[in-house]
């Protein structure tokens, strides 16, 4: 019986000399990826601005938006954003941070519970005060770096420097990408599009550890050949895996984009560019990199000998 | 790489069943859970606020308004110890910062001084355990006759911790007598705690309970100033408060309480036997009824207020001497009012002021709207997944989503086990495990793919593909699961809800990767003996 082969054996893809495009390529992303942080900035959510969102949804099957807007506006709580998610009868609706303090908060969700009644279900009701939201922000920041800190020692002990350096830049690669994505996209980002960065950080160093992997046991098998043709061959010995393993996680990750629900699609959409991204740059990023910085095609031969024997010939 | 001992066998099959087996009961009804016998285990899945719906309220202590009250009542214990026979002369006693001070005219006082105010200091933690005992305030007495009682950083922050746990002590008995939800009542940091209560929709009721200090105190009215004034005028030993049906209303009161909450020994609702409105009946302990019979005595034809929170609830006139020791409260209660105030005063008042920093709500609808389209993605990803490892590997790709399902099915297992609570994020962590599990069986067999194709036999080509394959899973794997590890740790909420299922699937992943699909594919080689692969 023949199997389904996505890609063909023996491939011959130079990936190495299409780094003069693919690198800068990255890199423009990336930088492109800061400056529209800086210029336009993501749409933060409350939970990091501080503010509240309450879900609702009205008995009334075609609720008129335009006079709810109207008259949650009068209430002298601010600007009040309101939308529909999903049916006509779901409606969030945002409030910005009360001047005040956290009392302030909980006096502005009064007044619009009491404009709402019984007229609507409330499906959801976060507050997020001024002193948490901060914090929170804080910590998710702390988080990312002590992981790549953590992370980058890891590789370090297991590989060579340059393999660790290597593994920060694709990473911190995929991250801003992601965060650039946000920013076009203008998806609010709130912890949970935070929770989706960490998870593309997590697959980015999965992936590129994987091709890592591959290219170390190259470099001890072959003496005499460049080191960017080495790490051509790793990558296309490799691309099969690489092809399959993205085709699953994206048929995961669609499905979930297609079924999961409305709370989580945003979340998967972020995924799903972060995985892309994740793969483009263990090729495109991380393996150029150790080129860059200058690492030896003979370097997995000096040392680490104990490590088993490396078969030797071609 | 594919031989294992029978004791290894038994040994990973085991290991994977208690995992399964750990998953079971989620699949049933809790009360069908309820009803099977003892010894079998029950667990269930704990679901976060977001899945099942719920309220989840972080309570901060507002220190600076601890702080303010706190410095008060030391203002007025200094005055009382500086009125002791010997008297000591003093002027200019206030607040200053975080501190009081005052200066001693007479400096050759300074020692009497220092007696005096030593036991205000207040000693915090007991010296029983070893430590040193931590003081409230730090107390200085410059030669010039300066004398200042301040808050140490180490005393405030051990005073916080305090109020902190006696805080949560008496919300749980509040919430005790509500009777109808479960919500667990935990420390968070320093000076926060938090209040979750699966499953309840609607918080408001909670809230007013949880949130209200409810300090209680009986004060004399001052007679000198008209009741009711809008701007009186104060002087030394009396503050001034608003009514809490009408604000714009002030009264003049003694500032030291006759009698506080903690005098009280219950308090219930019930109906003014005239007037037939709601009230609050209370009786006090026996001390509380000397006082308050002592003072109602002295002050027939005074009015006396009572005062909920800094507000006024109602000052009624002592028409005779209160000596029975019990008495009621009157304001305009509904009954649910009433009722709520009974068990506020029965439970005790809260050490300090509580503010909420966070709040989130979730009503059970839109919980349940998550987990069955979670479920149907769940079923259609795993679906399609599978197809497409039986149309890339066949046999193999059966094998290989054999072990993915049992990967994820411990994942839930192990949750279960641990007592972890599944959110949102925490699903989606289990998908991306999904994805990172499909890779470490992709890469076995793309390896032994290679390996047959450079020429080894079928059989050489399977053990040679392991040992390389899992050298790189490993390390990749490791690597995540540091990520995911630092994540919980450093983490909150959805990150935390994320990093707990990933990180149990990183390591259920090495475990099927390592030993049983492995132990499948052995099985399968010893059965087939197969001399060809077709991958």
């Amino acid at each position: 019986m023949r199997h389904l082969r996505l890609v063909p054996d023996n491939t011959k893809i130079p990936f190495m000399r299409m780094r003069r495009w693919t690198f800068p390529i990255a890199a423009f992303l990336s930088i492109m990826s800061v400056v529209l942080f800086f210029a336009i900035g993501p749409n933060y959510g409350i939970d990091f601005l501080g503010g509240t969102v309450i879900e609702i949804q009205t008995k009334d099957p075609k609720p008129d938006l335009g006079k709810l807007r109207g008259s949650l506006n009068g209430l002298g709580i601010g600007d009040v954003q309101v939308q529909t998610i999903g049916e006509d009868n779901s409606i969030l609706i945002r409030v910005g941070q009360q001047p005040g303090g956290e009392s302030a908060q909980q006096d502005a969700i009064s007044k619009v519970r009491g404009l709402i009644g019984d007229t609507a279900e409330f499906r959801r009701i976060e507050i997020v005060g001024p002193r948490v939201s901060g914090e929170l922000a804080f910590n998710g920041g702390l988080a990312m770096l002590v992981t790549f800190a953590a992370i980058a020692i890891y590789v370090w002990f297991r590989f060579e420097w340059q393999f660790a350096v290597g593994s920060i830049i694709s990473a911190a690669n995929v991250v801003v990408m992601t965060f650039g994505f946000y920013v076009v996209t203008q998806h609010e980002f709130n912890l949970t599009s935070l929770a989706a960065i960490l998870t593309t950080v997590g697959y980015s160093l999965n992936d590129t550890v994987v091709v890592y992997d591959r290219i170390r046991e190259t470099l001890r098998k072959y003496k005499k050949i460049s080191l960017g043709d080495l790490i051509d061959r790793a990558i296309n010995d490799m691309l099969g895996r690489t092809v399959i393993t993205t085709m699953t996680t994206l048929i995961a990750l669609f499905s979930l984009y297609i079924f999961g629900g409305e709370v989580i699609r945003a979340f998967t959409l972020a995924m799903i560019f972060g995985v892309i991204a994740a793969i483009f740059s263990s090729i495109c990023v991380a393996a150029p990199v150790l080129i860059y910085f200058g690492l030896r095609s003979d370097a997995m031969n000096d040392k680490k000998k104990d490590e088993g024997a490396a078969p030797q010939k071609a | 790489m594919l031989h294992f001992t029978r004791w290894k066998m038994i040994g990973i099959l085991a290991i994977v069943l208690v995992g399964l087996l750990a998953a079971v009961p989620n699949l049933f009804s809790k009360e069908t859970v309820d009803s099977w016998p003892s010894w079998v285990p029950k667990r269930q899945m704990v679901l976060g606020l977001d899945l099942q719906g719920g309220a989840y309220l972080l309570y901060e202590v507002d220190k600076q308004d601890y702080v303010q009250r706190r410095l008060r009542t030391l203002v007025s214990e200094i005055r009382k110890a500086m009125l002791q026979e010997p008297r000591i002369g003093y002027s200019g006693l206030g607040v200053q910062g975080q501190g009081v001070q005052l200066r001693v005219r007479d400096v050759s006082q300074l020692d009497l001084v220092r007696t005096r105010l030593e036991p205000l200091r207040n000693p915090l933690g007991n010296s029983l355990l070893g430590g040193t005992a931590i003081n409230e305030f730090d107390l200085t007495v410059g030669s010039d006759g300066l004398v200042q009682m301040t808050y140490s950083e180490a005393g405030l922050t051990q005073r916080i911790r305090q109020i902190v746990d006696q805080s949560i002590e008496v919300i749980a008995r509040r919430i005790d007598q509500l009777g109808t939800v479960e919500p667990s009542i935990t420390r968070q940091g320093q000076d926060r705690i938090l209040v979750e209560a699966p499953g309840l929709g609607d918080p408001e009721r909670l809230k007013s309970l949880v949130g209200q200090t409810a300090q209680l105190t009986f004060h004399l009215v001052d007679s000198s100033y008209q009741t009711g004034q809008t701007e009186p005028q104060r002087k030394p030993g009396t503050i001034v408060l608003p009514g809490q049906d009408n604000p714009n209303v002030n009264y003049v009161l003694d500032e030291t309480p006759l009698i506080t909450g903690e005098d009280l020994t219950d308090a219930q609702a019930t109906f003014d036997q005239r007037s037939n409105e709601p009230v609050v009946s209370f009786r006090l302990t026996t001390g509380g009824a000397q006082i308050f019979g002592d003072v109602t005595q002295k002050n027939v034809n005074r009015a006396f207020a009572i005062v909920l929170d800094d507000k006024v609830i109602s000052a009624p006139v002592i028409r005779e001497p209160i000596l029975g020791g019990s008495g009621q409260i009157s304001g305009s209660f509904s009954i649910q009012s009433a009722n709520d105030l009974a068990i506020l005063l029965r439970a005790g008042s809260l050490p300090a002021k509580l503010t909420i920093v966070e709040e989130r709500n979730v009503g059970p609808g839109l919980g349940a709207d998550s987990i069955r389209a979670g479920k149907i993605a769940a079923i259609i990803g795993t679906a399609a997944v599978c197809a497409f490892m039986i149309a890339t590997y066949g046999v193999l790709g059966w094998i290989a989503n054999i072990a993915v399902i049992v990967n994820v099915v411990m994942i839930f297992g192990i949750v279960t086990l641990l007592g972890a609570t599944l959110s949102l994020p925490g699903i989606a962590g289990v998908i991306i495990t999904v994805g990172t599990a499909v890779d470490s069986n992709v890469l076995i067999y793309e390896r032994i793919r290679e390996e047959y194709r450079s020429g080894r036999s079928a059989i050489a080509s399977i053990d040679a593909g392991f040992h390389r394959a899992l050298g790189t899973i490993l390390d990749a794997n490791v690597t995540t699961l540091i990520a995911a590890v630092v994540l919980f740790y450093l983490g909150s909420g959805p990150i935390r809800g994320f990093a707990v299922t990933h990180a149990i699937g990183v390591a259920t992943t090495m475990f099927t990767a390592f030993t049983f699909t492995r132990l499948l594919v052995a099985m399968w080689v010893r059965w087939r003996r197969p001399t060809k692969i077709s991958l």
